[in-house]
Protein backbone atom coordinates (compact mmCIF):
# COMPACT_ATOMS: atom_id res chain seq x y z
CA UNK A 1 0.00 0.00 0.00
CA UNK A 2 0.98 3.42 -0.67
CA UNK A 3 0.38 6.47 2.03
CA UNK A 4 -2.00 8.89 1.09
CA UNK A 5 -0.50 12.07 2.11
CA UNK A 6 -2.73 15.02 2.56
CA UNK A 7 -0.28 16.98 0.68
CA UNK A 8 3.46 15.87 -0.54
CA UNK A 9 6.96 17.56 0.04
CA UNK A 10 8.44 18.62 -2.92
CA UNK A 11 11.29 20.87 -3.97
CA UNK A 12 8.02 22.52 -6.02
CA UNK A 13 5.64 22.71 -2.74
CA UNK A 14 8.55 24.82 -1.08
CA UNK A 15 8.69 27.26 -3.40
CA UNK A 16 4.66 27.74 -4.07
CA UNK A 17 4.49 27.94 -0.42
CA UNK A 18 6.94 30.70 -0.28
CA UNK A 19 5.33 32.82 -2.44
CA UNK A 20 1.99 32.21 -1.38
CA UNK A 21 2.60 32.18 2.15
CA UNK A 22 -0.13 29.50 2.57
CA UNK A 23 -0.14 27.19 6.17
CA UNK A 24 1.72 23.47 5.59
CA UNK A 25 -1.36 21.15 6.74
CA UNK A 26 -0.65 19.67 9.81
CA UNK A 27 2.05 16.49 9.93
CA UNK A 28 -0.19 14.31 11.82
CA UNK A 29 -3.93 15.19 12.93
CA UNK A 30 -5.65 14.81 16.39
CA UNK A 31 -8.27 12.40 15.67
CA UNK A 32 -11.01 11.38 18.09
CA UNK A 33 -10.11 8.31 20.97
CA UNK A 34 -12.39 5.73 20.09
CA UNK A 35 -13.17 2.94 22.09
CA UNK A 36 -12.03 -0.37 20.60
CA UNK A 37 -8.44 -0.71 17.86
CA UNK A 38 -7.40 -3.71 16.35
CA UNK A 39 -3.62 -3.16 17.54
CA UNK A 40 -2.92 -0.57 20.54
CA UNK A 41 0.83 0.49 20.60
CA UNK A 42 2.32 1.96 23.60
CA UNK A 43 4.90 4.57 23.13
CA UNK A 44 5.13 6.95 20.39
CA UNK A 45 8.82 7.00 19.95
CA UNK A 46 10.44 5.14 16.69
CA UNK A 47 9.71 1.61 17.89
CA UNK A 48 6.19 2.76 18.30
CA UNK A 49 5.52 4.56 15.24
CA UNK A 50 7.46 2.51 12.76
CA UNK A 51 5.42 -0.43 13.95
CA UNK A 52 2.28 1.39 13.09
CA UNK A 53 3.68 2.36 9.51
CA UNK A 54 4.58 -0.76 8.55
CA UNK A 55 1.36 -2.62 9.94
CA UNK A 56 -0.49 0.09 7.68
CA UNK A 57 2.06 -0.27 5.00
CA UNK A 58 2.92 -3.87 4.27
CA UNK A 59 0.38 -5.76 5.80
CA UNK A 60 -2.69 -3.39 5.52
CA UNK A 61 -3.70 -3.83 9.11
CA UNK A 62 -4.76 0.84 10.07
CA UNK A 63 -7.65 0.11 12.51
CA UNK A 64 -4.53 1.01 15.05
CA UNK A 65 -3.69 3.13 18.16
CA UNK A 66 -0.35 4.79 18.88
CA UNK A 67 -1.06 6.01 22.40
CA UNK A 68 1.82 8.21 24.80
CA UNK A 69 2.11 9.61 28.46
CA UNK A 70 3.97 12.61 27.04
CA UNK A 71 4.40 13.73 22.97
CA UNK A 72 5.60 12.15 19.72
CA UNK A 73 9.20 11.69 20.42
CA UNK A 74 9.26 12.59 23.67
CA UNK A 75 11.44 9.76 25.23
CA UNK A 76 14.00 8.36 23.95
CA UNK A 77 13.83 8.76 20.19
CA UNK A 78 14.38 12.43 21.01
CA UNK A 79 17.21 12.10 23.35
CA UNK A 80 19.55 9.92 21.74
CA UNK A 81 23.11 10.69 20.35
CA UNK A 82 21.03 9.43 16.50
CA UNK A 83 24.55 7.55 15.53
CA UNK A 84 23.25 4.84 13.13
CA UNK A 85 26.20 1.67 12.56
CA UNK A 86 25.61 -2.04 12.11
CA UNK A 87 29.37 -3.27 13.02
CA UNK A 88 28.30 -5.68 16.09
CA UNK A 89 29.48 -8.29 17.62
CA UNK A 90 27.17 -11.16 17.08
CA UNK A 91 25.98 -12.80 13.61
CA UNK A 92 22.25 -11.74 14.92
CA UNK A 93 23.03 -8.38 16.03
CA UNK A 94 25.04 -7.52 12.39
CA UNK A 95 22.19 -9.08 10.73
CA UNK A 96 19.54 -7.15 12.17
CA UNK A 97 20.85 -3.85 12.78
CA UNK A 98 22.39 -4.06 9.16
CA UNK A 99 18.33 -4.15 8.13
CA UNK A 100 17.57 -1.06 10.24
CA UNK A 101 20.75 0.30 8.58
CA UNK A 102 18.99 -0.28 4.80
CA UNK A 103 15.62 0.92 5.97
CA UNK A 104 16.81 3.97 7.18
CA UNK A 105 18.97 4.75 3.97
CA UNK A 106 15.76 5.10 1.94
CA UNK A 107 13.35 6.66 4.18
CA UNK A 108 13.62 9.58 3.24
CA UNK A 109 11.99 8.85 -0.02
CA UNK A 110 9.77 6.09 1.23
CA UNK A 111 8.66 8.54 4.33
CA UNK A 112 8.54 11.73 1.79
CA UNK A 113 9.94 13.37 4.40
CA UNK A 114 13.76 14.37 4.66
CA UNK A 115 15.19 12.41 7.44
CA UNK A 116 18.68 13.83 6.87
CA UNK A 117 20.88 10.58 7.13
CA UNK A 118 24.29 11.42 6.53
CA UNK A 119 26.54 8.63 5.72
CA UNK A 120 29.77 9.63 7.31
CA UNK A 121 31.71 6.82 8.58
CA UNK A 122 31.93 5.41 12.14
CA UNK A 123 35.23 5.04 14.33
CA UNK A 124 35.58 3.05 17.17
CA UNK A 125 38.99 3.89 18.99
CA UNK A 126 41.27 1.13 20.91
CA UNK A 127 43.48 1.98 23.21
CA UNK A 128 44.66 -1.09 24.46
CA UNK A 129 45.58 -4.44 23.10
CA UNK A 130 42.50 -6.18 24.32
CA UNK A 131 40.03 -3.49 22.69
CA UNK A 132 42.00 -4.03 19.45
CA UNK A 133 41.17 -7.56 19.89
CA UNK A 134 37.79 -7.33 20.01
CA UNK A 135 37.90 -4.86 17.19
CA UNK A 136 39.95 -7.21 15.10
CA UNK A 137 36.76 -9.72 16.08
CA UNK A 138 33.98 -7.54 15.16
CA UNK A 139 35.77 -6.91 11.43
CA UNK A 140 35.71 -10.66 11.28
CA UNK A 141 31.93 -11.17 12.15
CA UNK A 142 31.08 -8.12 9.90
CA UNK A 143 33.09 -8.90 6.69
CA UNK A 144 31.39 -12.38 6.91
CA UNK A 145 28.25 -10.57 7.07
CA UNK A 146 28.95 -8.79 4.02
CA UNK A 147 29.67 -5.27 6.12
CA UNK A 148 32.01 -2.60 5.31
CA UNK A 149 34.14 -2.95 8.56
CA UNK A 150 37.91 -3.13 9.05
CA UNK A 151 40.68 -1.86 11.28
CA UNK A 152 43.13 1.06 10.92
CA UNK A 153 46.23 2.18 12.46
CA UNK A 154 46.52 5.64 13.52
CA UNK A 155 48.05 7.17 10.80
CA UNK A 156 44.76 6.49 8.97
CA UNK A 157 42.48 7.42 11.71
CA UNK A 158 44.69 11.04 11.71
CA UNK A 159 43.50 11.30 8.03
CA UNK A 160 40.03 11.21 8.74
CA UNK A 161 40.07 12.72 11.62
CA UNK A 162 43.13 15.76 11.77
CA UNK A 163 42.16 17.52 15.02
CA UNK A 164 42.92 13.96 16.99
CA UNK A 165 45.62 13.51 19.22
CA UNK A 166 47.44 10.34 17.63
CA UNK A 167 50.68 10.53 19.33
CA UNK A 168 51.78 8.16 21.89
CA UNK A 169 52.22 10.93 24.63
CA UNK A 170 48.78 10.63 25.71
CA UNK A 171 47.38 8.95 28.96
CA UNK A 172 45.61 6.37 26.48
CA UNK A 173 47.75 6.35 23.11
CA UNK A 174 45.39 5.54 20.53
CA UNK A 175 46.51 2.32 18.88
CA UNK A 176 44.00 1.68 16.05
CA UNK A 177 40.00 1.67 15.20
CA UNK A 178 37.67 -0.26 14.07
CA UNK A 179 36.38 1.37 10.86
CA UNK A 180 32.58 1.23 9.95
CA UNK A 181 32.05 3.51 6.81
CA UNK A 182 28.25 3.11 5.96
CA UNK A 183 27.72 4.27 9.75
CA UNK A 184 26.30 7.44 9.95
CA UNK A 185 24.28 10.40 11.59
CA UNK A 186 20.57 11.12 10.98
CA UNK A 187 17.64 13.62 12.24
CA UNK A 188 16.24 11.61 15.27
CA UNK A 189 13.34 13.75 15.33
CA UNK A 190 12.68 14.05 11.70
CA UNK A 191 12.73 9.91 11.99
CA UNK A 192 10.06 10.17 14.08
CA UNK A 193 7.46 12.94 12.84
CA UNK A 194 8.44 10.94 9.49
CA UNK A 195 7.35 7.52 10.62
CA UNK A 196 4.11 9.66 12.58
CA UNK A 197 2.72 11.66 9.38
CA UNK A 198 3.43 8.56 7.25
CA UNK A 199 1.39 6.01 9.84
CA UNK A 200 -1.24 9.60 9.65
CA UNK A 201 -2.15 9.32 5.85
CA UNK A 202 -3.06 5.31 6.46
CA UNK A 203 -5.66 5.86 9.22
CA UNK A 204 -3.50 5.34 12.28
CA UNK A 205 -4.54 7.50 15.43
CA UNK A 206 -2.02 8.61 17.37
CA UNK A 207 -2.87 10.22 20.96
CA UNK A 208 -0.77 11.85 23.24
CA UNK A 209 -1.29 12.66 26.18
CA UNK A 210 -2.92 9.64 26.83
CA UNK A 211 -1.25 7.72 29.65
CA UNK A 212 -2.12 3.90 30.28
CA UNK A 213 -2.54 3.16 33.54
CA UNK A 214 -3.65 -0.40 33.56
CA UNK A 215 -3.72 -3.56 30.94
CA UNK A 216 -6.90 -5.53 31.16
CA UNK A 217 -5.68 -9.42 30.99
CA UNK A 218 -8.61 -11.94 30.78
CA UNK A 219 -7.20 -14.95 32.80
CA UNK A 220 -10.02 -17.47 32.22
CA UNK A 221 -8.86 -19.69 29.40
CA UNK A 222 -5.61 -20.14 30.82
CA UNK A 223 -2.86 -19.64 33.73
CA UNK A 224 -1.41 -16.74 32.08
CA UNK A 225 -4.13 -15.28 30.16
CA UNK A 226 -5.13 -13.09 27.15
CA UNK A 227 -4.51 -9.55 26.60
CA UNK A 228 -8.47 -7.19 26.08
CA UNK A 229 -7.22 -3.59 26.10
CA UNK A 230 -5.62 -1.07 27.95
CA UNK A 231 -6.85 1.60 30.39
CA UNK A 232 -6.29 4.73 29.73
CA UNK A 233 -6.29 8.15 31.79
CA UNK A 234 -8.66 8.90 28.69
CA UNK A 235 -11.05 6.04 29.19
CA UNK A 236 -10.57 2.38 28.73
CA UNK A 237 -9.38 0.63 24.74
CA UNK A 238 -9.97 -2.51 23.89
CA UNK A 239 -7.89 -4.40 22.05
CA UNK A 240 -6.68 -8.10 20.74
CA UNK A 241 -2.98 -7.31 20.20
CA UNK A 242 -1.10 -5.16 22.88
CA UNK A 243 2.26 -3.98 21.92
CA UNK A 244 5.23 -2.73 24.64
CA UNK A 245 7.37 0.19 23.31
CA UNK A 246 7.94 2.33 25.93
CA UNK A 247 11.71 1.87 26.24
CA UNK A 248 13.26 3.08 29.66
CA UNK A 249 9.50 2.81 31.35
CA UNK A 250 8.63 -0.71 29.55
CA UNK A 251 9.06 -3.21 33.15
CA UNK A 252 6.61 -0.27 34.02
CA UNK A 253 4.32 -1.60 31.39
CA UNK A 254 4.58 -4.98 31.69
CA UNK A 255 4.16 -5.27 35.32
CA UNK A 256 0.91 -3.66 34.13
CA UNK A 257 0.13 -7.45 32.21
CA UNK A 258 1.82 -9.23 34.79
CA UNK A 259 4.83 -9.61 32.62
CA UNK A 260 8.22 -9.96 34.72
CA UNK A 261 11.28 -8.70 32.40
CA UNK A 262 14.92 -8.81 32.88
CA UNK A 263 15.35 -5.04 32.79
CA UNK A 264 17.23 -2.24 34.57
CA UNK A 265 16.41 1.29 33.76
CA UNK A 266 19.19 3.56 33.72
CA UNK A 267 19.77 7.43 32.61
CA UNK A 268 22.38 8.14 30.07
CA UNK A 269 23.50 11.71 29.79
CA UNK A 270 24.70 13.71 26.74
CA UNK A 271 25.27 17.01 25.87
CA UNK A 272 25.60 19.24 22.90
CA UNK A 273 27.96 22.06 21.87
CA UNK A 274 27.50 25.56 19.93
CA UNK A 275 27.66 25.49 16.18
CA UNK A 276 31.23 25.54 14.54
CA UNK A 277 32.08 24.91 10.99
CA UNK A 278 32.47 21.05 9.76
CA UNK A 279 35.83 19.84 10.81
CA UNK A 280 34.43 16.50 12.13
CA UNK A 281 33.35 14.06 9.29
CA UNK A 282 33.34 10.34 11.18
CA UNK A 283 31.71 9.62 14.01
CA UNK A 284 34.47 8.69 16.81
CA UNK A 285 33.67 6.82 19.79
CA UNK A 286 35.94 5.64 22.46
CA UNK A 287 34.87 3.00 24.88
CA UNK A 288 38.43 3.61 27.17
CA UNK A 289 37.45 6.99 27.65
CA UNK A 290 33.47 6.33 27.84
CA UNK A 291 32.72 8.95 25.22
CA UNK A 292 31.01 9.36 21.74
CA UNK A 293 31.37 12.87 19.58
CA UNK A 294 29.59 13.19 16.01
CA UNK A 295 29.21 16.43 14.28
CA UNK A 296 26.04 17.56 13.30
CA UNK A 297 24.83 18.67 9.71
CA UNK A 298 23.89 21.78 11.70
CA UNK A 299 27.72 21.99 13.19
CA UNK A 300 27.22 21.22 16.97
CA UNK A 301 29.27 18.73 18.16
CA UNK A 302 26.99 16.09 19.91
CA UNK A 303 28.43 13.89 22.85
CA UNK A 304 26.95 10.72 24.27
CA UNK A 305 28.90 8.75 27.64
CA UNK A 306 28.39 5.82 29.23
CA UNK A 307 25.19 4.94 31.30
CA UNK A 308 24.78 6.52 34.92
CA UNK A 309 26.42 3.54 37.02
CA UNK A 310 22.98 2.80 39.48
CA UNK A 311 19.68 2.31 38.07
CA UNK A 312 16.97 5.18 37.95
CA UNK A 313 14.18 6.88 36.28
CA UNK A 314 14.99 10.22 37.03
CA UNK A 315 16.14 12.30 33.58
CA UNK A 316 17.89 15.08 35.33
CA UNK A 317 21.99 15.68 34.03
CA UNK A 318 24.88 15.98 36.36
CA UNK A 319 27.67 18.41 36.96
CA UNK A 320 29.50 15.01 37.01
CA UNK A 321 28.76 13.90 33.94
CA UNK A 322 30.28 17.24 31.95
CA UNK A 323 33.60 17.41 33.71
CA UNK A 324 34.31 13.51 33.14
CA UNK A 325 32.94 14.02 29.62
CA UNK A 326 34.77 17.13 28.84
CA UNK A 327 38.31 15.87 30.04
CA UNK A 328 37.84 12.41 28.08
CA UNK A 329 36.93 14.88 25.17
CA UNK A 330 39.72 17.06 25.26
CA UNK A 331 41.94 13.72 25.39
CA UNK A 332 41.02 12.83 21.90
CA UNK A 333 40.78 16.38 20.94
CA UNK A 334 42.97 19.08 23.05
CA UNK A 335 41.98 21.67 20.62
CA UNK A 336 38.54 21.42 21.62
CA UNK A 337 39.18 23.36 25.17
CA UNK A 338 37.69 26.21 23.88
CA UNK A 339 34.56 25.00 23.01
CA UNK A 340 31.15 25.97 25.02
CA UNK A 341 28.57 23.63 25.73
CA UNK A 342 25.00 24.75 24.98
CA UNK A 343 22.93 21.84 26.83
CA UNK A 344 22.81 18.74 28.29
CA UNK A 345 19.97 16.20 29.26
CA UNK A 346 19.70 12.47 29.94
CA UNK A 347 17.32 9.88 28.66
CA UNK A 348 16.51 6.54 29.96
CA UNK A 349 17.53 3.09 28.67
CA UNK A 350 16.45 -0.26 29.28
CA UNK A 351 19.40 -2.17 29.57
CA UNK A 352 19.01 -6.30 29.31
CA UNK A 353 21.64 -8.86 30.83
CA UNK A 354 23.31 -9.29 27.62
CA UNK A 355 22.69 -5.99 25.98
CA UNK A 356 20.25 -7.37 22.79
CA UNK A 357 17.00 -6.23 22.84
CA UNK A 358 13.64 -8.45 24.00
CA UNK A 359 10.96 -8.75 20.94
CA UNK A 360 8.49 -10.65 20.31
CA UNK A 361 5.66 -12.81 22.22
CA UNK A 362 5.25 -12.77 25.90
CA UNK A 363 3.46 -15.41 28.18
CA UNK A 364 -0.33 -13.56 28.18
CA UNK A 365 -1.19 -13.81 24.76
CA UNK A 366 -1.75 -10.89 22.56
CA UNK A 367 1.15 -8.67 24.20
CA UNK A 368 3.69 -8.03 22.90
CA UNK A 369 7.27 -6.55 24.00
CA UNK A 370 9.44 -4.31 21.46
CA UNK A 371 12.15 -3.62 24.60
CA UNK A 372 15.22 -4.25 25.88
CA UNK A 373 17.03 -1.63 23.55
CA UNK A 374 19.35 0.30 26.01
CA UNK A 375 21.91 2.16 24.31
CA UNK A 376 20.60 1.33 20.50
CA UNK A 377 17.34 1.95 20.50
CA UNK A 378 16.98 4.55 18.19
CA UNK A 379 19.52 2.75 15.68
CA UNK A 380 17.46 -0.39 15.80
CA UNK A 381 14.04 1.59 15.11
CA UNK A 382 13.02 0.68 11.76
CA UNK A 383 13.89 -3.28 11.29
CA UNK A 384 12.44 -2.95 15.00
CA UNK A 385 9.04 -1.72 13.55
CA UNK A 386 8.94 -3.77 10.57
CA UNK A 387 9.83 -7.20 12.83
CA UNK A 388 7.21 -6.55 15.08
CA UNK A 389 4.64 -5.49 12.60
CA UNK A 390 5.40 -8.83 10.44
CA UNK A 391 4.71 -11.03 13.71
CA UNK A 392 1.40 -9.10 14.36
CA UNK A 393 0.05 -8.99 10.26
CA UNK A 394 1.56 -12.95 9.70
CA UNK A 395 1.47 -14.31 13.07
CA UNK A 396 5.44 -15.51 12.91
CA UNK A 397 8.75 -14.51 14.12
CA UNK A 398 10.56 -13.28 11.68
CA UNK A 399 13.90 -15.14 11.61
CA UNK A 400 15.88 -11.92 12.10
CA UNK A 401 14.34 -11.40 15.62
CA UNK A 402 13.98 -15.45 16.54
CA UNK A 403 17.19 -15.49 18.67
CA UNK A 404 16.01 -11.96 20.71
CA UNK A 405 12.78 -13.51 22.23
CA UNK A 406 12.06 -13.58 26.12
CA UNK A 407 12.06 -16.69 26.93
CA UNK A 408 15.88 -16.62 26.04
CA UNK A 409 16.45 -15.59 29.60
CA UNK A 410 14.64 -18.23 30.69
CA UNK A 411 16.25 -20.83 28.40
CA UNK A 412 19.58 -19.65 28.98
CA UNK A 413 20.34 -18.35 25.07
CA UNK A 414 21.68 -15.27 25.82
CA UNK A 415 22.45 -13.09 22.68
CA UNK A 416 26.14 -11.46 24.14
CA UNK A 417 26.57 -8.52 22.60
CA UNK A 418 27.86 -5.92 25.22
CA UNK A 419 31.78 -6.35 23.11
CA UNK A 420 30.05 -4.09 20.65
CA UNK A 421 28.78 -1.67 23.01
CA UNK A 422 30.09 1.95 21.94
CA UNK A 423 31.62 2.51 25.77
CA UNK A 424 31.84 0.44 28.28
CA UNK A 425 28.64 0.63 30.10
CA UNK B 1 25.09 13.03 41.03
CA UNK B 2 23.77 11.90 44.43
CA UNK B 3 25.19 11.43 47.66
CA UNK B 4 24.83 8.10 49.73
CA UNK B 5 25.14 8.61 53.45
CA UNK B 6 27.49 5.66 54.60
CA UNK B 7 26.64 5.23 58.61
CA UNK B 8 30.76 4.57 58.47
CA UNK B 9 32.12 7.25 56.46
CA UNK B 10 29.41 10.38 56.29
CA UNK B 11 27.58 11.71 53.24
CA UNK B 12 29.82 10.21 49.93
CA UNK B 13 29.52 11.16 46.37
CA UNK B 14 27.86 7.98 44.48
CA UNK B 15 30.83 7.53 42.64
CA UNK B 16 32.74 6.05 45.35
CA UNK B 17 30.20 3.34 45.38
CA UNK B 18 29.50 0.36 43.38
CA UNK B 19 26.14 -0.54 43.18
CA UNK B 20 24.71 -3.83 42.61
CA UNK B 21 21.27 -3.69 42.40
CA UNK B 22 17.66 -4.28 44.50
CA UNK B 23 17.68 -6.84 46.71
CA UNK B 24 15.92 -10.13 46.39
CA UNK B 25 15.99 -13.48 47.38
CA UNK B 26 18.14 -15.79 46.32
CA UNK B 27 16.77 -19.26 45.95
CA UNK B 28 18.74 -22.30 47.33
CA UNK B 29 21.40 -23.46 44.85
CA UNK B 30 20.87 -27.27 44.89
CA UNK B 31 17.39 -27.46 44.81
CA UNK B 32 16.51 -24.14 42.72
CA UNK B 33 15.89 -25.53 38.66
CA UNK B 34 17.81 -23.97 36.29
CA UNK B 35 14.42 -21.40 35.18
CA UNK B 36 14.42 -20.58 38.47
CA UNK B 37 18.14 -20.02 39.24
CA UNK B 38 17.92 -17.56 35.87
CA UNK B 39 14.94 -15.52 36.97
CA UNK B 40 17.07 -15.46 40.01
CA UNK B 41 20.32 -14.34 37.96
CA UNK B 42 17.83 -12.10 35.54
CA UNK B 43 14.31 -10.71 36.21
CA UNK B 44 14.32 -7.44 38.31
CA UNK B 45 11.38 -5.54 39.23
CA UNK B 46 12.95 -2.60 38.14
CA UNK B 47 10.60 -0.36 40.21
CA UNK B 48 9.63 3.65 39.47
CA UNK B 49 9.37 4.34 43.42
CA UNK B 50 10.79 3.42 46.87
CA UNK B 51 13.31 0.38 46.85
CA UNK B 52 15.60 -1.74 48.57
CA UNK B 53 19.36 -2.21 47.27
CA UNK B 54 22.93 -3.29 47.62
CA UNK B 55 25.72 -1.00 47.38
CA UNK B 56 29.06 -1.27 48.08
CA UNK B 57 31.29 1.31 49.13
CA UNK B 58 34.33 0.66 47.30
CA UNK B 59 35.93 3.10 47.29
CA UNK B 60 35.57 3.92 51.21
CA UNK B 61 34.94 2.00 53.82
CA UNK B 62 34.49 -1.19 51.92
CA UNK B 63 31.48 -1.91 53.87
CA UNK B 64 28.47 -3.65 51.80
CA UNK B 65 25.23 -1.45 52.52
CA UNK B 66 21.70 -1.31 52.12
CA UNK B 67 20.05 1.89 50.68
CA UNK B 68 16.58 2.71 50.53
CA UNK B 69 16.36 4.64 47.64
CA UNK B 70 13.43 6.55 45.78
CA UNK B 71 14.31 5.51 41.97
CA UNK B 72 12.55 8.69 40.63
CA UNK B 73 13.86 11.25 42.93
CA UNK B 74 16.85 9.72 43.77
CA UNK B 75 16.41 10.41 47.46
CA UNK B 76 17.85 8.20 49.69
CA UNK B 77 15.76 7.54 53.36
CA UNK B 78 18.20 5.04 54.55
CA UNK B 79 21.13 3.72 54.45
CA UNK B 80 22.78 0.40 56.66
CA UNK B 81 25.42 -1.77 56.85
CA UNK B 82 23.81 -4.79 54.93
CA UNK B 83 23.75 -7.76 56.62
CA UNK B 84 23.64 -5.87 60.32
CA UNK B 85 19.90 -5.35 60.87
CA UNK B 86 18.70 -9.32 60.49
Amino acid sequence: MKARFPQRFSAWGLVRHGLTGDDWPKVWRSPELRRSYDVVIIGAGVHGLATAYYLAARHGITNVAVVDRGYVGGGGSGRNTAILRSNYLTPEGVAFYDRSLQLYRNLSSELNFNVMFSRRGHLTLAHNDSSLRTMRWRAEVNKVAGIDSEVIGPDEIKRLVPMMDTSDRTRYPILGALYHPPGGIIRHDAVVWGYARAADSFGVHIHQNTEVTGIDVDVSGGTTGRVRGVQTARGPISAPVVVNCTAGWASLISAMAGVGLPIITHPLQAAVTEPVKMFLDPVVVSGTLHVYVSQTDRGELVFGASVDPFASYSMRSSLEFLEELAGHVLQLMPSLATMRVLRQWAGLCDMTPDYSPIIGVTPVEGFLVDVGWGTYGFKAGPAAGEAVASLIGTGRVPELVAGFDLARFDDGRLVGEKGAAAVGH
Amino acid sequence: MILVPCPHCGPRNASEFRYLGEERARPDPVAATPPEWRQYLYRRTNPAGWTTETWHHSSGCRAFLTVERHTVTNEIRSCTVAGAHT
